[in-house]
């Protein structure tokens, strides 16, 4: 295996639980709900993922509970802000909050424990194509499930009724109620697939990226993906080039460092935020294309008068 | 007036009481302040073991409560300052990142004890304690120049401190000691503990050649990425076995116990002075793991070093050292000034890396 396969490959590692996190987060967000807790939601799924796997010696079966986890999670953040009209900023925070706790209470007995990897696909001669090979045909199951999330979140998106009818609600929910769309269960599957998504990010980083359970392991990465879904504007296409972009350049810039080249680091790290404070400024100047993707009920809760 | 006078009389007889009293039966509450949490494998969890082993020395007649988490900076001094109301004796703050804050509230509270781990300042009422983890990592350094096939060994750091700094140097000076043209790669990570960056690090330096890995940052996650691609590597701040049977050469394990429990005993016995106290291998603050995975004439080397280090034969720091850019550090026998590696924001001439200032 050459370097640049070698390199491709750990970008793309990185890359997977930022995009799988953030697409479930657009979706969320194309309903018009804002979910502060993608973190929470994360860092539970990782504890659930890890410890149901070290328990059953399945990594499968801790993938299906990481997601499990995420969304019992989200639905603590539905009922409060969905059925109680509870604010969505602070309840997000809280959740996050919570979940970096709760989870760091359930997996106290699992840290410094070996994990179980999810192993990479292996296809006869097909994986050991040069360079293509690996890439395509020799990755971690999760990596495919991110693209498939992508192909599929767009498709759903921009191109069924259904999808069309939750961006409607998240542009404007009074008249979706008023033609008779229930606005709150469709919102409630949204944070849950959102939350399913956050919990399968997270069982990615304890099963995958780096088989163990430590405490606060997602050291911001639900941040990087909420940051990721407005450098995107609100689109899965660019969701999956940010995450990857984000990829390169963490990745990079380690690489930069081992060969000797010096780079100032810290501003490599601050470097996903700043481009999506560029690119907030930019798509601002445009206040037609910021209405078409905006979705312009974010974050403003919903009670139905009658 | 006269009301006034008796009742601030009045909590005065209490507060004395209440003092007398606490003097007499109440266990001394010796009080701990952690970055991280107590199961984080690395560094927390070390000081976590020596508080566990002071708690069984003194038994009833001590509490030690303690609090995770604290975030290093402003933050913290409202956790030490709570614990200093609340009557806790002596107070250990155990991360390099509390000292200001340390500083701070000792001097609003001069009957209380102040212990402060990795930094520099001092008072009245505060000591400032180390333990010499560059003596381990000259020993890890050799260790790498004779496994090493490719003569290149990898560095994760976390901060460019003078600790990390210390580290590295002395990883630097280990394995020229054994062979002078061995080379070392450094990445940065600007993180103690981030399992997912420290593993990005990992692939990205085994990527670019090295077939040895060491750490200054404090998960377990390089010791795995090691073990997946056959490397090996050494473990940080606890022995890290766990995570790499057959990966793990050795590691430098933090032992607080000994010293917890000598300065709680000087404390009781009233002979508790404020000091800078700066000890290694040979006081038993800092232990390595066992030797495995190398071969018998390595780890009789590394056992040999390791002996001479503790004698005081051996002071990693001693001259013949150029500074990275070639000019003269420290000449022929002149050994380090402790004043000069507290402060060391330079490299040695070997480092294949540039200082992020």
């Amino acid at each position: 295996m050459g370097m640049t396969e070698a390199i491709l490959l750990t970008i793309a590692t990185a890359a997977t639980p930022l995009l799988i996190a953030a697409i479930g987060e657009l979706v969320v967000e194309r309903s018009g709900v804002l979910n502060l807790g993608v973190e929470g939601m994360m860092v539970m799924g990782a504890v659930g993922g890890f410890v149901i796997a070290s328990l059953t010696g399945n990594p499968w079966i801790g993938v299906l509970a990481a997601i499990a986890l995420g969304v019992i999670t989200s639905l603590l953040f539905a009922f409060l802000t969905l059925s109680l009209a509870a604010n969505q900023v602070a309840t997000g925070l809280s959740l996050t909050i919570l979940g970096l706790g709760v989870s760091s209470l359930m997996g106290e007995q699992f840290v410094g424990q070996a994990g179980k990897k999810l192993g990479n696909l292996d296809f006869p001669f097909l994986t050991d194509l040069p360079l293509v090979g690996p890439l395509l045909f020799g990755q971690d199951p999760i990596f495919y499930i991110s693209i498939a999330l992508v192909f599929g979140v767009s498709w759903f998106l921009f191109r069924t009724r259904v999808g069309l009818t939750l961006r409607s609600i998240g542009n404007n929910h009074h008249s979706a109620h008023a033609l008779g769309i229930p606005v709150l269960r469709y919102r409630y599957l949204a944070v849950m697939f959102g939350g399913a998504c956050a919990g399968l990010a997270g069982g990615h980083l304890s099963l995958v990226y780096t088989p163990q359970w430590v405490e606060n392991m997602t050291a911001g990465r639900g941040w990087i993906a909420l940051a990721l879904v407005v450098f995107a504007s609100w689109r899965p296409a660019r969701v999956l080039a940010g995450a990857y972009l984000f990829g390169a350049v963490s990745i990079g810039q380690l690489h930069a460092q081992a060969l000797g080249i010096a780079v100032p680091s810290q501003l490599l790290t601050a470097l996903p935020f700043l481009a999506t404070i560029v690119v907030l400024v930019l798509i601002s100047q445009n206040v037609r294309a910021t209405l078409i993707n905006t979705p312009a009920m974010l974050g403003r809760p919903f009670v139905p008068d009658r | 007036m006269k009301k006034l006078l008796i009742g601030l009389a009045g909590v005065a007889a209490m507060s004395l009481g209440m003092a007398a009293s606490a003097l007499a039966e109440d266990p001394m509450k010796v009080c701990f302040v952690y970055v991280g949490s107590k199961t984080d494998g690395g560094w927390t969890q070390a000081h976590d073991i020596g508080r566990q082993e002071l708690q069984a020395h003194f038994g009833d007649k001590i509490e030690t409560p303690f609090i995770e988490n604290v975030a290093e900076g402003p933050q913290a001094e409202g956790v030490i300052e709570r614990f200093a109301r609340s009557g806790c004796e002596l107070i250990f703050t155990t991360s390099f990142g509390f000292m200001d804050q340390t500083m701070a509230v000792a001097e609003r509270f001069p009957d209380v004890k102040f212990e402060h781990a990795t930094g520099y300042k001092t008072s009245e009422n505060v000591t400032s304690y180390n333990s010499r983890f560059y003596e381990g990592r000259y020993i890890l350094g050799q260790i790498a120049a004779k496994t090493s096939e490719k003569g290149v060994a990898g560095y994760i750091g976390s901060f460019p401190i003078p600790e990390v700094v210390q580290g590295i140097n002395a990883f630097t000076l280990g394995a020229q000691s054994v062979n002078p043209d061995f080379k070392l790669k450094v990445v940065w990570v600007n993180s103690w503990f981030d399992a997912g960056k420290e593993a990005d690090a990992a692939k990205a330096l085994i990527d670019q050649g090295v077939d040895i890995l060491t750490q200054h940052t404090d998960s377990t996650a390089p010791m795995q990425v090691a073990a997946e691609r056959g490397i090996k590597a050494f473990g940080q701040a606890s022995d890290m076995i766990a995570a790499g049977p057959e990966t793990q050469l050795t590691a430098i394990v933090d032992t607080w116990g000994a010293y917890y429990i000598k300065r709680v005993q000087d404390v009781m016995d009233g002979t508790w002075e404020s000091q800078s106290t700066w000890d290694g291998l040979a006081e038993g603050i800092l232990e390595m793991a066992p030797y495995t995975n190398m071969p018998d004439d390595v780890k009789a080397m590394a056992e040999a070093t390791e002996a001479a280090i503790v004698s005081g034969e051996l002071k990693p720091f001693t001259g013949p050292v150029n500074k990275q850019d070639g000019s003269v550090w420290l000449a022929e026998g002149e050994e380090a000034e402790d004043g000069v590696l507290l402060g060391l924001n330079f490299y040695v001439e070997g480092v294949d890396d540039q200082l992020p200032q």
